[in-house]
């Protein structure tokens, strides 16, 4: 039994808790033991995943003398320790997390170079990624609650980490209170089940579950706060305030967050409540809520003259695609031909969705950070010509809006094809708004390429060069992981999307690795 | 391990190495054509310079066209949906907290109804 489960945990936390200590030696042993720790902690999410879709599904309990013994003889068929359950949908999200982890944290390393406080800056990171791989591995809701609060609480004062005459502690609030609002909602949905069924544990409760009115109350309660900590149109107002607001670093991790948060919306819907709920009334709920993201986020994205703002907006929109895909799945859930017809590639559209979006949404906000970094301002109307001076950053870019707007061979193209391919057999309406998002996508990047790269080099910028390396690696490690996914879709589909589409759907076989261990 | 595999999207497919392929194909094929053209540009005389009607060229600042200009005319087209949609962007978080509890209501009411 391998320990790379427990310790996806113990080293970012070990890492966050020991930050000030060697801050205190010096600048450059802090730097060195960040990297150290991100590279130790990616390399255990590595092998974790490498673990999961070799072997199935790693049930680990901690604790227990033998951590795939989820059940203690005494407990009375009722498991009770802390568990981690990691099936290939958690695994996805864990590799997501971990390549996002080690860009932002290259990045970090020069980007906050001139910066004070990195001693907090860098332990807070480490907390926020080690409540973001806890969310995404848990198997217990009260545990997932824990987490969440970890992950904002240490996002919220990233967030609001540089002053900036008060902008960042307005967004970093925001955070904060939105994040408390959801995760006290989710509590209390939590302990509408733990009061039915006497226990926490997803697996257990899923294998007793009796659809009630309580349990009607939690799926609801969960799954809107849970919809507004991802940033899902009518609760994304948090969402331009916030991520224009922090690091931009930060930001890039603020969306795997995010992202975590969308995929405990899915864990909940199939693998807690799955037909037990109207699979239809809930799935077309998601599928609403990604429409109205979808159209809302975009359209509001192009008249902002704001970058990162602009960028927060099309993050809106971008969840959208993956609340489609993902509630079209949920909606078929109980109609096997249809199923088979399109829900399962719908799935799948909507999960690749989520890697392609953190690794092109992260590489975006990077470069935002890299023009702010060298010029100073966020702002469209103020920026211009930097094509003559920074010919990396403005290639990254090319690639990222490429990828954003769907367009081939990159990688959004084809997780977006899949998606409108599928939905169109579902409702080719919702197909057919999505390719009208794109095309706004589209138009609204050409803006943002023009506006901070095209024209003349301008007299201010005169003396504006390429960022440093450090912030070079960390976007050119997601430009080639772009490239590469959307060179190679069917080997990322075939190897990490459609095992964790497949995850989702099998309940029983989530419960049987959790209960099943007697 | 079939790094060539086309993705299979249940009603189509998607290979990028043939896309690929046919984009640099035609690329050439542009380039050829392009190239057997009569070169008329010199480098280093006026040519280079923006034709500007014989005006002198403006200051760099001034020619640059700014973000804020940009789909002016999208947006001035679809003012009606815009002067709705932004104001419910008001930034208070008191905002924020009633339409979270909008949607609760909301969703609350739809899964009640539809059972």
């Amino acid at each position: 039994m391998s320990h790379y489960a427990a310790l996806l945990l113990a080293i970012p936390l070990l890492a966050a808790f020991a930050m000030p200590l060697f801050g205190l030696i010096g600048r450059r042993v802090r730097n060195t033991w960040a990297i150290i720790a991100m590279l130790a902690t990616v390399a255990a999410a590595l092998i974790l995943v490498w673990e999961v879709l070799t072997q199935g599904t790693i049930v680990y309990a901690f604790g227990a003398v033998d951590q795939a013994l989820t059940i203690p003889f005494d407990s009375g068929g009722v498991p009770i320790r802390i568990l981690f359950v990691i099936d290939a949908m958690s695994a996805f999200m864990i590799l997501t997390a971990a390549i996002m982890m080690s860009a932002a944290t290259l990045y970090s390393i020069s980007s906050e170079s001139e910066q004070t406080g990195q001693d907090g800056y860098y332990a807070l990171l480490f907390l926020l990624m080690a409540g973001i791989f806890g969310m995404v591995s848990t198997g217990d809701l009260f545990n997932f609650f824990v987490f969440l609060e970890i992950n904002s609480l240490a996002g919220a004062a990233l967030a609001a980490y540089r002053i900036k005459g008060g902008v960042a502690v307005e967004g970093g609030l925001k955070y904060a209170f939105i994040s408390t609002v959801a995760g006290l909602f989710f509590l209390i949905a939590v302990g509408m089940l733990y009061g039915q069924y006497n226990s926490l544990n997803i697996a257990y409760i899923a294998s007793v579950i009796d659809f009630t009115g309580l349990s009607l109350v939690a799926v609801v309660l969960m799954i809107v706060s849970l919809a507004m900590k991802s940033g899902s149109v009518p609760m994304h107002f948090w969402t331009p305030d916030t991520y224009s607001s922090a690091p931009s670093s930060i930001t890039s991790l603020l969306i795997v967050s995010s992202m975590a948060s969308l995929y405990a919306i899915f864990r909940i819907a199939f693998s807690l409540f799955g037909l037990t709920m109207n699979v239809v009334t809930v799935g077309w709920v998601i599928i609403i809520l990604g429409i109205l993201s979808m159209f809302i986020g975009v359209s509001m994205a192009l008249p902002q003259k704001d970058v990162k703002r602009l960028m927060a907006y099309h993050s809106v929109s971008q969840i959208g695609y993956m609340l489609v895909g993902l509630g079209v799945g949920l909606a078929v859930l109980g109609d096997s031909q249809m199923m088979s017809q399109f829900g399962v590639v719908a799935m799948e559209g909507g999960i690749f969705h989520i890697i392609n979006y953190a690794l092109y949404k992260g590489l975006l906000f990077l470069i935002a950070g890299a023009v702010i970094y060298r010029c100073g301002t966020a702002n469209l109307n103020d920026l211009g010509g930097l094509g003559h001076s920074m010919k990396w950053t403005m290639g990254f870019f090319i690639i990222a809006a490429l990828a954003i707007a769907g367009i081939p061979p990159f990688n959004g193209f084809a997780s977006k094809l899949m998606i409108y391919e599928s939905v169109f057999i579902f409702n080719p309406f919702i197909a057919v708004i999505a390719m009208v998002v794109s095309i706004m996508t589209l138009a609204s990047f050409v803006k943002v390429f023009h506006s901070i790269f095209m024209g003349p080099k301008l007299p201010q910028y005169e003396a504006v060069k390429e960022v440093p390396m450090p912030m070079l690696i960390g976007m050119g490690l997601l430009a080639v992981l772009i490239i590469l996914f959307g060179l190679f879709p069917d080997l990322v589909v075939k190897t990490l999307v459609e095992p964790a589409a497949l995850a989702l759907i099998d309940r029983s076989g989530y419960i049987a690795s959790v209960m099943g261990g007697i | 391990m079939d790094l060539t595999a086309t993705l299979v999207t249940g009603t189509g497919f998607w290979n990028p190495i043939i896309w690929i392929l046919a984009f640099v194909i035609t690329s050439i094929v542009a380039y050829l054509i392009w190239r057997s053209g009569v070169s008329t540009y010199q480098k280093g005389t006026e040519q280079v310079k923006p034709y500007l009607s014989g005006n002198a060229e403006p200051e760099k600042n001034a020619v640059h066209i700014r973000g804020g200009n940009l789909y002016w005319g999208f947006t001035e087209g679809l003012k009606g949906y815009y002067s709705r949609l932004i104001p419910l962007h008001t930034g208070d978080l008191n905002d924020y907290m009633l339409w979270y509890f909008g949607v609760v209501i909301a969703v609350f009411a739809l899964v009640v109804i539809f059972l």
